[in-house]
């Protein structure tokens, strides 16, 4: 059965409290903590994009996998802050891993489940054997208008995965996908910054598509919450993946290990991936592993993963998602963040 | 100021850190060469730098050119690799009075500079400090 052979996630250094936001926008920072049960965000340094986020995150998922680079057939990067407009993200991150020339490229747009469509194609062609190894990538450097409500919660990190049909660490043994047209998140073309429908981005949007995809896998593998080890969601913020978790049959144990988005924020096509690599480093064989990710516009995609032996052998042979949040990080004040985020007007 | 073409010609170096290991003598030689400058040989194997390695010196840029004004103050170092290669390149992640001669440093992938707002990225390696 094909599944996932190697793993890895990167998160910036660089980070900014909920604190130092609402200090400039004159917004109460204690509230805009409990309701979006967020404390601070990862920032990209100026020199950091979804390339070299996903170039690292691939790295440390080809060294767990232990594989040649060239025997990747397809890699697919998922984002909405692809740095060109016209040029792939995944050319440069091939020809950084090594993976060119014999490898199909498409960069993925989805809001913030591009990074699990990338998963869902990548395991797909290995699935239907077209190929022996394919990379999928979620990766942003997702951006907040100033003063909006995403911008205590927009940022950035990347999760990479490589498919195959040997060595598995963890096997899918279930996928679906669940999409209308939603339109309650987007960004229209020249716009610097998305545009949200603020409360309608909840119930019609996140908590339908999320619950849709959830109870319609639930009902394809015939599981039950309680047959899961962990379960991850999208988060937007902290609250979103709690109350759908809760409101699904899964308890806060099944959750938390998964939930990264207290003290790393949105990173939107990079949140449920970059979930998953935070379980993974900590499962253990034979449990299964529940995922629905959410993307605006809209739609979910589902997942089910049972680990396997070999997990225990690669979880220690590159970073762990937790020791990039664990080590000592750099706060910004918000000039500085305002500066690497190319939000300062500079002379022409 | 590069040209599109040069970085691509440097990407083997500047994205995977490809270098050339004499056959004769054993040195290694990164760019690769075409002609060893220890035994004058002309055979080589491919190999790949090691990604860690030590600070061996530094300085920070206060005044910088013009593609990298936003950068200053940002500190360039000489950076001896585990395989004993040394590279020189930027040290990020972390304020230039942190670095210490000696201090240990991981290679990463970063945005070197872009060729003005509708260039191309330049992209390359980084010294940070190790986890």
């Amino acid at each position: 059965m094909a599944g996932i052979v190697g793993y890895g996630a990167y998160a910036p250094k660089y980070r900014i409290k909920v604190e130092e936001i609402a200090k400039v926008w004159g917004a109460d920072a204690p509230s805009y903590k409990r309701g979006l049960m967020l404390r601070e965000k990862s920032v990209p340094a100026p020199d950091q994009d979804v390339i070299t986020m996903s170039v690292e995150a691939s790295r440390n998922a080809i060294k767990r996998a232990g594989i040649d680079a060239k025997k990747i057939g397809a890699i697919y990067v998922g984002s909405e802050s692809h740095p060109y407009a016209v040029k792939p993200s995944g050319t440069v991150v091939a020809e950084a891993i090594g993976a060119t020339p014999d490898i199909h490229c498409a960069d993925f747009e989805f809001a913030c489940k591009a990074g699990t469509e990338g998963m869902f194609v990548a395991l797909s062609l290995v699935e239907a054997g077209k190929m022996e190894y394919a990379l999928g990538i979620g990766a942003d450097t997702s951006q907040g208008a100033p003063g909006d409500a995403l911008e205590y919660s927009a940022s950035a990190g990347a999760a990479a995965f490589i498919f195959g049909k040997n060595d598995t660490v963890a096997e899918v043994e279930h996928t679906n996908a669940y999409m209308t047209d939603t339109p309650d998140f987007w960004r229209r073309e020249y716009m610097h910054y998305p545009r949200h429908a603020g409360r309608f981005t909840g119930m019609p949007a996140y908590f339908k598509h999320v619950t849709g995809a959830a109870t319609a896998l639930l009902e394809i593998s015939g599981t039950k919450p309680e047959d899961f080890a962990y379960a991850v969601f999208h988060q937007p913020n902290g609250k979103f993946p709690t109350t759908v978790g809760k409101k699904l049959g899964f308890k806060p144990e099944q959750i938390e290990t998964g939930l990264l988005c207290p003290r790393l924020g949105n990173t939107y096509s990079g949140s449920s991936p970059m979930g998953l690599t935070a379980v993974l480093d900590v499962a253990k064989p034979g449990q299964l592993i529940f995922m629905v990710s959410y993307g605006s516009g809209a739609g979910s995609d589902g997942f089910i993963y049972r680990v396997t032996d070999r997990i225990s052998k690669v979880q220690d042979l590159a970073l762990k998602t937790t020791d990039y949040l664990d080590r000592e990080t750099i706060q910004l004040d918000y000039g500085t963040y305002a500066k690497f985020r190319g939000k300062i007007r500079m002379s022409e | 100021m590069s040209t599109s073409a040069r970085y691509w010609r440097e990407i083997p170096q500047r994205y995977r850190y490809e270098a050339s290991k004499c056959k004769g003598c054993g040195a290694v030689w990164f760019p690769p060469r075409l002609i060893c400058a220890e035994c004058g040989k002309r055979e080589f194997e491919d190999v790949t730098l090691s990604n860690t390695g030590k600070v061996q010196t530094f300085t920070v840029i206060r005044v910088a050119p013009n593609e990298f004004c936003d950068e200053s103050p940002y500190a360039i170092g000489v950076v001896e690799l585990d395989d004993g290669v040394m590279i020189q390149c930027q040290i990020v992640d972390c304020l230039p009075e942190e670095i210490k001669t000696g201090m240990p440093v991981k290679i990463e992938f970063r945005k070197v500079k872009q060729e003005g707002q509708a260039g191309i990225i330049n992209y390359g390696y980084k010294a940070v400090p190790a986890a």
